[in-house]
């Protein structure tokens, strides 16, 4: 480190030019995409963006479109946050913030309606709910606000993409066993219906939803010692 | 009068923010460690909810929807402003927010030290938001409809945090295991919570 110091005291330049040839997917850089996939997970670990992530996951479909749509908002909100940073009056950031997220998610809502009507219409005023999603206003206030633009884009994709494994998974689970289909097809063979095989109606319940997350949370957990809190 | 309280009901049992809807999770499992902490933040909850649900309600039916601006002329009789609710519900929340915490502060400040920091969040509350969006889904037909049912739907999610402070209070004492500590099993406890609260379905007062 002392040495490091001395050097950079010397040759300025030397630093600095190291400092622009970082290659766009450096090491650190790569941790920020992959983190929030397992150790950092906004929903399992941040206990982020819950409200919407449990409420549209009975089929995969609205699952999929949804955390597409998160995944956008998120990077095209961060980088704007991170240009505008310098800018930005700290007592006023809150609203700022949500401005900006706002304008974006209009943006996808009208995107929406106009190509996948069917879709806005079942994930409804879910969609307007991004705005309050706390994981967007989270990743702007812990991360946006103080890095570059590059970093914050790469952040706001790895948090989103985070958020839509977790979405994903759990519809996944929901239509398969509470209808016996994936993305609308039939994947459970009639052979098993006329052994006896039923579905399972309760998995398409909204509390089907919370205990599947907190099974989730208990897998992640008990591979993952280090998360374990202590109550 | 009895519209009026099957929508309060309805608003607080059937429909419940988190158990139907799961709005304002976060805040729900972030503040729900004691119960004294949860009942501040769900009183300012309901506060919030039953001010700008009524607010939005104007805003939506003089302002945004088709045809609202008609009382301007005839010539705006087709505007439709519905696309831009987001923001302007979003802005009457915030400032909401911060009018509320100046009043609290100035005439209640026992009430605003317990509050303390809880209410500026509730600006990015997804219950409040979700409040205005379903109220425009709803399509009420007076402001008193939609105040009851901001009111309705505070008092159904100041139940739910209070539920869910006093069984996690009680639980830090038993043998969870390990990996479902914390979290995990909280949102357990909400399903089968919200399971219960199915069996409120159908009523019709």
């Amino acid at each position: 480190m002392e040495e490091k110091k001395k050097k950079t005291a010397t040759t300025p330049t030397v630093l600095f030019v190291n400092k622009e040839k970082e290659p766009l997917l450096s090491k650190k850089n790569r941790k920020l995409l992959s983190d929030p996939m397992n150790d950092n997970n906004p929903i399992t670990v941040q206990v982020l963006g819950i409200c919407s992530a449990l409420a549209i996951t009975v089929q995969l479909k609205p699952a999929i479109v949804m955390g597409v749509s998160v995944m956008v908002v998120m990077a095209a909100s961060n980088v704007l946050i991170s240009l505008l940073r310098n800018l930005i009056p700290n007592r006023i950031r809150i609203i700022v913030q949500l401005v900006v997220v706002a304008a974006m998610v209009i943006l996808v809502d009208q995107i929406l309606r106009a190509y996948a009507y069917d879709v806005s219409k079942q994930l409804s005023i879910f969609i307007g709910l991004i705005i309050t999603n706390c994981i967007v206003m989270g990743r702007l206030e812990a991360f946006a606000l103080g890095h570059g633009v590059w970093k914050s884009f790469l952040d706001g994709i790895g948090n989103a993409a985070g958020y839509a494994v977790i979405l994903i998974i759990v519809a996944f689970f929901r239509e398969l066993f509470g209808s016996g289909k994936l993305l609308g097809y039939q994947v459970i063979p009639d052979a098993l219906y006329e052994m006896g095989y039923v579905n399972n109606g309760l998995m398409l319940l909204s509390p089907m939803a919370l205990i599947t997350v907190g099974v989730l949370i208990w897998i992640q957990r008990s591979r993952n010692r280090k998360l374990i809190e202590k109550h | 009068m009895e519209a009026y309280l099957n929508l309060f009901v309805k608003s607080i049992f059937i429909e419940n923010m988190i158990f139907a809807y799961f709005l304002g999770m976060c805040s729900y499992l972030a503040v729900s460690k004691t119960v004294k902490t949860a009942v501040g933040l769900g009183l300012a909850v309901i506060f919030v909810l039953a001010i700008t649900v009524p607010i939005n309600f104007l805003l939506d039916s003089y302002l945004l929807r088709p045809g609202a601006l008609s009382w301007m002329g005839e010539a705006y009789a087709d505007i439709d402003l519905s696309f831009l609710s987001f923001i302007m519900f979003i802005a009457v929340i915030a400032s909401m927010v911060q009018l509320v915490e100046m009043v609290v502060e100035r005439f209640a400040p026992a009430l605003y030290g317990a509050l303390g920091i809880f209410l500026p969040l509730i600006a990015v509350n997804c219950a409040i938001l979700g409040g205005s969006l379903f109220m425009q889904q709803k399509d009420f037909s007076g402001v008193t409809e939609s105040a009851v049912y901001g009111l309705g739907s505070g008092i159904g999610w100041l139940l739910a945090i209070l539920a869910i402070a006093a069984i996690r209070e009680k639980i830090t004492y038993s043998n969870v295991p390990a990996p479902l500590r914390g979290l995990g099993i909280t949102f357990i406890i909400t399903g089968l919570m919200a399971l219960g609260f199915m069996s409120f379905m159908g009523i019709k007062l």
